[in-house]
Formats: C-alpha cells, sequence, structure tokens
C-alpha cells in the first residue's frame, strides 16, 4: 500500500477497464444513456462504436436492453449516474435482472455527496442499501481508479447481477498496481492496535489522510477497505470485532443500509460488537464544494479524526 | 399595451434574463449554460407575459403552476424568479454554494416560487397531469405549464403522461419542449431520433403548435391560442439554439452543463451586455 498523492477520477479506472475488456473479450457490450462523457464509457464508445450502445435518457430501457443482451451471451456493462441506474430503474433491476439471475453489470458513477455542486437531487447516497438488498446481487464500491479498473475487469469474469459504483471526484490514489485485489475479500490497509475503521469508497482517501492525524494523537487504528460490500467478508469481520470490540464505519452513504448496516447486521448476529457509523443520517445532500460538503457532513480527515478520537475516549 | 411594445420589453428582459444566467454560472464555476440560455425566451415570455402569479405570495391559490421538468435549466429559472420578486436578486450570487436557498436543481424546500424538486428527467410532465386533474376536479381556473428539453422525451414516463393527459381532456395543461436539437452525448437525431416529433404529440391526442423558440412574437401568439383549446392537452414545440445569445456556446453540445472561466466569461458577459443597451 503506498500513498501516492495523485488526484484521479475513479471514473477513469472504470473507461481504462472498458478499453482493455474491449481488447480482450468480444462479448463485453457497454451502454450509457446520455452520459457518457461523464461516465467515461465515451473511451470505450470511440474505440468499439458497434459494441456500444447509447440509449438516450432512457434508463429503464437501459436495463432491460441489457438483460436481453446478457440471456444471448453478452456481458452488459450498463452505465448512468448511480441515482439514476439504482432509482428509475429499480423496478427492472430487482424484477428482471435479480430476479431472473442475469450476468448483467450496473455501473452508477457520481455516488456520494462528493458530488457537490449539482446538490442532493444527483448525490446518490441510497444506491448501495437499494442494490445490495437484492437477492444474488454483488456490489463492489472500489476506493480509487486503480481500484476501479481491477473491479470492472474482475466483474466481466463473475457471473450474475452486479452493482459497481464509482465517484466524480478526482481523489487521491491509495492503492497501487501491485496491491492483491479480490471481489469479497477485505484488503487490510494498515495495522495498528486502538481501533478498527472499515470504510467503502472514495472517502477511504479522507481515511488515510486521518491516520497521520491520528498517530499524533497517540491512537494506532487499523484501517480495511470493504470494496466489497456484497458479499462481505465475514472472516474479517469475525476476526477483527473480536480482536478491537470496536469497530467504525466510514461511507458517503445514508446510515440506513449502507457499509455500515451491512456490517452491524452481520455482527449483531455473530459477533456483537460496539458500533459507530460514520455516515449520512436521514436526510439528503446538498449543493456545495466537495471538500465543503465532506467537511461539513463530518467525513472530512479532521472530521474523521475528531470523531474516532471521541468514540475511543467517550464511547 | 401594444403588442409591439410587448414584444419589446420582453426581448429586453430576456437579454438581462441571459446576463445573469452567465453571470450566475460564472460566478458559481458550474451549471448548465446551454439548456438555460435556449429556453430563455420562453421563459419570460411564461412569467412576463402569460402566468398569474403573486411573487409575495407564493403558494397564491389561483396562481398558474409553473414546473421545470429540465430542472438542469436551474439557472434560469432562479434568474426569472429573482427578476419577477420571489426572492431578493442577491442570492444570485450564491448559487450553487454550501447553504444556499439556489441548489445545483431546483429544490422547493428551499427556494420560494419552486413549484416541486426537479433535477431527474423525465418526471415534470406526469406532476403537472396530477395538478391539471386536480384543477378539474375542484373547478379551480388555474393553467399549469412544464417545460422540457428534447432528450427528455426519452423518457418512457413523458408518453405514459401524454396519454394520460388527453384521454383526460386536461386542456388546463401546456408542455413546453425546447427542441435544441442537443442532448449530452450530442445531437438527438444520432443519439435517439426523436422525429417526426409535432406527429407524436398529434397521435398522442395533444393539440400541437410549432414555433420559433426565440421570437418572442411567436411565443406569446402560441400561449394565446392555448387558452382558446378545449378538451385537449396542448404542446408547444419550439425550435431553439443552444447555448443561444453567447456565441460560442451556441449550438455545442460541450456547453451544456460547463461554466465559461475567465477570458470565456468574459467575452459571454460583454457579448451580452452589448445586446442590453
Ligand atoms: C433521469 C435522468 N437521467 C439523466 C440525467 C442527466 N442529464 C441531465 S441533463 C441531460 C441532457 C438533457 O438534454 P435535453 O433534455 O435535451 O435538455 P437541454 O438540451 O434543453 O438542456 C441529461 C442526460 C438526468 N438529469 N435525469
Ligand atoms: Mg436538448
Amino acid at each position: 500500500m503506498q500513498n501516492k498523492q495523485e488526484l484521479v477520477p475513479i471514473r477513469d479506472g472504470y473507461g481504462k477497464a472498458l478499453l482493455k475488456l474491449g481488447e480482450i473479450n468480444p462479448d463485453v457490450i457497454v451502454l450509457d444513456a446520455d452520459l457518457s462523457t461523464s461516465t467515461r464509457s465515451n473511451w470505450f464508445a470511440e474505440k468499439y462504436p458497434e459494441r456500444f450502445i447509447d440509449v438516450g435518457i432512457a434508463e429503464q430501457n437501459m436495463v432491460n436492453i441489457a438483460a436481453g443482451l446478457s440471456m444471448e451471451g453478452k456481458i452488459p456493462f450498463a452505465t448512468t449516474y448511480g441515482v439514476f441506474i439504482c432509482g428509475r430503474a429499480f423496478d427492472q433491476i430487482r424484477n428482471t435482472v435479480c430476479y431472473s439471475n442475469l450476468n448483467v453489470k450496473l455501473v452508477g458513477s457520481h455516488g456520494g455527496i462528493s458530488v457537490g455542486p449539482d446538490g442532493g437531487s444527483h448525490q446518490t447516497i441510497e444506491d448501495i442499501a437499494l442494490m445490495r438488498i437484492l437477492p444474488n446481487m454483488t456490489v463492489v464500491v472500489p476506493c480509487d481508479h486503480i481500484q476501479a479498473y481491477k473491479a470492472t475487469l474482475q466483474l466481466a469474469e463473475l457471473k450474475g447481477p452486479a452493482y459497481l459504483r464509482l465517484a466524480r471526484e478526482p481523489t487521491a490514489t491509495i492503492t497501487s498496481e501491485h496491491c492483491e485485489f479480490q471481489i469479497g475479500k477485505a484488503d487490510i490497509m494498515t495495522e495498528g492496535n486502538d481501533i478498527v475503521i472499515i470504510f467503502a469508497g472514495t472517502i477511504g482517501a479522507e481515511v488515510i489522510k486521518a491516520v497521520p492525524l491520528l498517530h499524533q494523537k497517540n491512537i494506532y487504528p487499523t484501517v480495511i477497505n470493504m470494496h466489497t460490500i456484497k458479499p462481505i467478508d465475514k472472516d474479517v469481520l469475525i476476526k477483527y470485532a473480536r480482536k478491537f470490540g470496536k469497530i467504525i464505519t466510514i461511507e458517503e452513504h445514508l446510515k440506513a443500509g449502507g457499509l455500515g448496516s451491512a456490517v452491524a447486521e452481520f455482527l449483531a448476529e455473530n459477533a456483537p460488537t460496539k458500533m459507530r457509523m460514520f455516515a449520512i443520517d436521514d436526510r439528503f445532500g446538498e449543493s456545495g464544494q466537495p471538500d465543503v460538503l465532506l467537511d461539513a457532513f463530518g467525513l472530512s480527515a479532521e472530521k474523521i479524526c475528531q470523531r474516532v478520537e471521541k468514540f475511543l475516549y467517550e464511547g | 399595451m401594444e403588442r409591439s411594445e410587448i414584444i419589446t420589453k420582453l426581448q429586453k428582459k430576456a437579454i438581462s434574463i441571459r446576463y445573469e444566467i452567465i453571470k450566475m454560472i460564472g460566478k458559481a464555476g458550474s451549471g448548465h449554460p446551454g439548456g438555460s440560455l435556449s429556453s430563455a425566451d420562453i421563459g419570460v415570455a411564461l412569467f412576463f407575459y402569460q402566468m398569474r402569479y403573486q411573487a409575495d405570495n407564493p403558494k397564491w391559490e389561483k396562481r398558474d403552476r409553473f414546473i421545470l421538468s429540465k430542472g438542469h435549466a436551474a439557472p434560469l429559472l432562479y434568474a426569472l424568479l429573482a427578476q419577477a420578486n420571489f426572492f431578493d436578486k442577491k442570492h444570485l450570487s450564491t448559487f450553487r454554494q454550501y447553504k444556499s436557498i439556489l441548489q445545483g436543481h431546483p429544490a422547493s424546500y428551499l427556494t420560494p416560487g419552486v413549484e416541486v424538486s426537479t433535477g431527474s428527467l423525465g418526471q415534470g410532465l406526469s406532476i403537472a397531469v396530477g395538478i391539471a386533474l386536480a384543477g378539474k376536479m375542484d373547478k379551480k381556473s388555474y393553467n399549469v405549464y412544464t417545460l422540457h428539453g428534447d432528450g427528455e422525451l426519452d423518457e418512457g414516463q413523458i408518453w405514459e403522461s401524454a396519454m394520460f393527459a388527453s384521454h383526460k381532456k386536461l386542456d388546463n395543461l401546456c408542455a413546453i419542449i425546447d427542441r435544441n436539437h442537443l442532448q449530452i452525448d450530442g445531437v438527438t437525431e444520432v443519439v435517439m431520433a426523436l422525429e417526426p416529433l409535432v406527429q407524436k404529440w398529434q397521435a398522442f391526442g395533444w393539440h400541437t403548435i410549432a414555433i420559433d423558440g426565440h421570437n418572442i412574437g411567436q411565443i406569446i401568439s402560441a400561449f394565446d391560442e392555448f387558452l382558446t383549446i378545449k378538451d385537449k392537452p396542448t404542446v408547444i414545440i419550439a425550435k431553439t439554439v443552444k447555448g443561444k445569445g453567447v456565441s460560442f456556446m451556441e449550438n455545442k453540445a460541450k456547453w451544456h452543463g460547463k461554466a465559461p472561466k475567465g477570458e470565456l466569461l468574459k467575452k459571454a458577459l460583454k457579448e451580452l451586455s452589448t445586446k442590453k443597451d
């Protein structure tokens, strides 16, 4: 794990992986709903126009076209903003894609409040909840462009419905090409003895930034990147819950139904553990610069540091 | 007032609205100029010719209702609402900032005069249908206006509500389509062909009026005509130019959702201010 502070939007990793898939897997088809320049699916569109489909602004149609394509052996990646693919096309995803267990990859860019000035209408903070409650679904939330690249390649190999969450803002690269990545297997980013912090997504950049701040306060956390929300890495959860007895989860998502909620559901039955969920509590996002919003929602490195300290000493 | 005088006044207003749109987006550093500018003349005619409302009483029962279904044209809506005195103009410079009453896309819980939150395309017509239907049930005299992008017509829900509106003979409903021929990924006819668009709406049972969406005379005549139509909803298909009024933005998909910066911002404001006087 290295900390090269190069800011790259995670969707670039997705765009690059699609180009690679275009080259190595003729069954891969990419769909978009009039946002290809935003999601980076346009890179694939330029190189492989015959395997790219722009459905226009019609997310429901897109998901079921992808369903049909998958039934004939294609591997469709249906791409648009997370808020529209998970929200607008939810019934198509539930009743067609998941119920029939079809090999459709759903990709939602612009996850979380770090979308920024576009405001609450465009910041999906419920997508992980909506996708992970569905039977047969796999949910992957990579932390940077390198991990997004690897996740995309692996999803093409995995049979069945999957949701890949991406983000808009350029963020720090917190993994490297050499890091191992496997869907369903959490990454231990740093080991410390005081508390365990579990995150998913590009908020990992803030968490990693918070680590030296915590060290200054003599707090040494173990940091876990739970990039796969479903199936969640149960072994890692049990092991670290038992070892520390205190867990913090951090995500750019509603508290209800997100990463923290997934962790809590499992641990409540298997290894009850004191927890704090740093997430968005029963409200919508709003307009603002990404860094301003992260701070206002208590998710900047500084706020994370303060909140971890508080939990550790005050409970 | 003479008709020609009305038209001249509205044309002047449209230029200052365009100026405010660019100023707002320039200050915010992000936002959607293309579709705000293409709809500016329609917006001005709606707010300063056609609709009845009381700015100091935004929930006045008898007001005409307006739904900005293409919510990304929020800068246009905010410039119009400020011009109409729904709120102080000073808010325009807070557009898209944290804690502003002017969100990136219209948020009814924060902005006086915004009937309902929009931003997810394709939903506004159904909402307007509900409002129009309630008006009929309660024998109210208000009319309901919606503004849509042409790309937005790709959404299936538009056609579900179109079918419903004519089925229920909602003649208190007037939809306006900003036919600028562009969506984000390019030309509508390349991404998802819409033509023959007038015939599609006719087949769905609507009274159709096709106009030049930058010709104020034609816009207000279309509104006059809408008021005479009985037992059918009306759709105005307004041919426009995306980015209208700022030379380097006109007909360019890339100015859909991008703020002009530095010299370009100055150039845009200068072009508009010379037209102003
Ligand atoms: C349901 C939904 N899907 C996608 C988007 C993203 N989006 C915002 S504007 C836009 C293009 C709109 O084109 P058009 O309707 O022609 O608007 P205009 O040209 O008038 O700006 C898209 C795809 C959205 N806001 N809502
Ligand atoms: Mg358009």
